[in-house]
């Protein structure tokens, strides 16, 4: 077994010798990577090498920059996502951002229900209240709003809105959840809140998270990822890497040394 | 105690310099707001006697009843439906051509920000919007009056106010739609949303008082014009609403009055008609561009 490359049966999602460039310049150089279901795994590593690019590569909002190039392979359940069309699989990888992001003209159930609403999908009233009362019940947002469901999202605390963020990835049950630090913007009682949801949501869905935060890695993550310059620099479980690394990189950046 | 005294000095001088500052600031802004004090003074004044219900709803008089009742010293009859009517219809047409070309062009510009076909576009349309309204109406007047109506017309009016309203539309649509931040964008993609439903039901939709204060400022603008419509729409004694005939407005009535003297009356009561609605526009669309902030 190679450092990078961490045993994983039935892997929902995995990386074969990806790379991206921004106008040939590469931030993400062959990462090769399994991820396993029903885990939370974190991507670590210092500003600038490559953590966003990867993760957004999954979903292929990388695509929307210009001059981007994408060589290697990822399959989601055994098909190459680049074979897919981008909408199809989007509705797979449910995204949360780092700033909490409602649509500002909408409700906070039309929120939830964005994904359907905007895809024009159709759907009868009845499924449409259970799909976000569900969604809601899953970030422990229900009880908070069941009473005030028509009015603005806006008017949520930023905690609140990013579990309505989240809510609103949820409704299409998606396999795999990809969030972008998705705490940085959140005070510590809202970031708890977010990380207690993280761990009770990674029985049903995957979640691939970016995080500046070690402790919060330490504390959330099963697997984790440690890049450095765009490459994968280590990859295995998170308890493992943290008490015993094996790249003296890692071992820097986990000490502080850099970062 | 010499130096004491310097220091009271040069407070007091102070003093005076910032209240020789405070008066001219005082000043200038009473010049600044005085036209349009007088203005809307004047067609109070003027105005008001003949305004009533008949005002609204009555066709233009002809001469001969206006300088009966001149010289009877009553209120001139009849009043200036023709002419309400007759902006109504020019400025609903013209918004119904610019409104949706504005907006997709400048959905067109926000998308390609930075590309040679959208800075050429932008800086035809800012040139556009610095065309003299006469020119605009002389376009109208070749395209539309002796090509497509055979005769003035309300289309052709239209096609003028359209030409007119256009840039103010294609700015206001980019400029709210870059002020939009690219993480609402990014949400909708994420959710699997194809791109110009992106645009249409996320962007358009989060942009709508941006939207609707440029387009309310682009009809506030179109309103009075008088120009262009003398060469296209050209006027008519009555209600018209057959847009390939020649059709009355406001504006154009006002300058009908001015060349009558017998009207001359009318002049006050449409001018402080139209200024009302401009006015209502403007405030309006202000308060629109409030509530966004
Ligand atoms: N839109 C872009 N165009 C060109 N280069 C980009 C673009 N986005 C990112 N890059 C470059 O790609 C590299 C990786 O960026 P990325 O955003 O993936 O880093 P990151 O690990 O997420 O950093 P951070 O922790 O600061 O968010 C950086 O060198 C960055 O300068
Ligand atoms: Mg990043």
């Amino acid at each position: 077994m190679t450092n990078t490359i961490a045993e994983v049966k039935k892997p929902i999602l995995s990386l074969k010798d990806l790379s991206i460039a921004y106008d040939k310049k590469y931030a993400v150089k062959n990462v090769s990577v399994e991820i396993k279901k029903n885990t939370v795994t974190a991507i670590m590593g210092p500003s600038g090498c490559g953590k966003s690019t990867l993760l957004r590569a999954l979903n292929r909002m990388h695509e929307l920059y210009e001059n981007i190039s994408t060589e290697g392979e990822a399959f989601l359940n055994g098909k190459n996502i680049y074979d897919m069309s981008p909408i199809k699989l989007r509705r797979h990888m449910g995204m949360v951002f780092q700033r909490p992001n409602p649509f500002p003209t909408m409700s906070i159930y039309d929120n939830v229900i964005a994904g359907y609403k905007l895809n024009g999908i159709r759907t009868k009233k009845k499924e449409r209240d259970e799909i976000v009362e569900r969604s809601l019940r899953d970030v422990a947002l229900w009880d908070e709003v069941k009473d005030s469901l028509f009015k603005k999202g806006t008017f949520l605390s930023g905690g609140q809105q990013q579990r309505l963020c989240i809510a609103r990835a949820l409704a299409f049950s998606p396999e795999v959840i990809l969030m972008d630090e998705p705490t940085s913007a959140l005070d510590p009682v809202a970031t708890s809140k977010v990380e207690d949801l993280l761990v009770k949501l990674k029985e049903n869905y995957t979640i691939v998270l970016v995080t500046h935060n070690m402790s919060q890695a330490a504390r959330i993550s099963d697997y984790s990822l440690f890049m450095y310059l765009g490459e994968l620099v280590e990859y295995g479980k998170t308890k493992n890497m943290f008490t015993n690394p094996i790249d003296p990189r890692t071992e820097e950046y986990l000490t502080g040394k850099f970062g | 105690m010499k130096s004491t005294f310097a220091w009271k000095d040069h407070t007091s001088r102070r003093l005076l310099k910032d209240k020789a500052v405070l008066v001219g600031v005082v000043v200038l802004s009473l010049i600044t707001i005085s036209p349009i004090v007088l203005i809307i003074s004047k067609l109070v004044v003027e105005g008001y006697q003949q305004i009533s219900l008949d005002f609204l709803i009555e066709n233009t008089p002809d001469t001969f009843e206006a300088m009966t009742a001149v010289a009877n010293g009553e209120n001139i009859p009849g009043g200036i439906a023709n002419g309400i009517v007759g902006t109504l219809l020019m400025v609903v047409l013209a918004s119904a051509i610019a409104i949706p070309i504005g907006v997709l062009t400048g959905i067109y510009l926000y998308e390609n920000q930075g590309k040679f076909m959208a800075n050429l576009t932008r800086n035809i349309s800012d040139i556009l919007q610095g065309v003299p309204s006469i020119v605009l109406g002389l376009i109208s007047y070749l395209w539309v009056v002796k090509h497509i109506t055979n005769g003035f017309s309300a289309l052709a009016g239209s096609v003028s106010l359209a030409i007119m309203m256009l840039p103010m539309i294609v700015r206001s649509t980019e400029e709210t739609l870059k002020m939009i931040p690219q993480t609402l964008k990014e949400a909708a993609l994420a959710l699997g949303v194809p791109y110009h439903k992106v645009i249409l039901k996320v962007l358009v939709p989060t942009g709508f008082s941006g939207l609707s204060t440029g387009i309310l400022l682009g009809i506030s603008r179109i309103l009075g014009e008088t120009a262009p419509l003398l060469l296209t729409a050209l006027g008519s004694s009555i209600i018209n609403l057959d847009i390939t005939q020649p059709t009355s407005a406001v504006p154009l009535l006002i300058w009908e009055f001015y060349n009558d003297p017998n009207m001359i009356g009318l002049i006050w009561s449409s001018s402080l008609l139209l200024m009302a609605i401009v006015l209502i526009l403007n405030i309006v669309s202000k308060q629109i561009a409030g509530k966004r902030n």
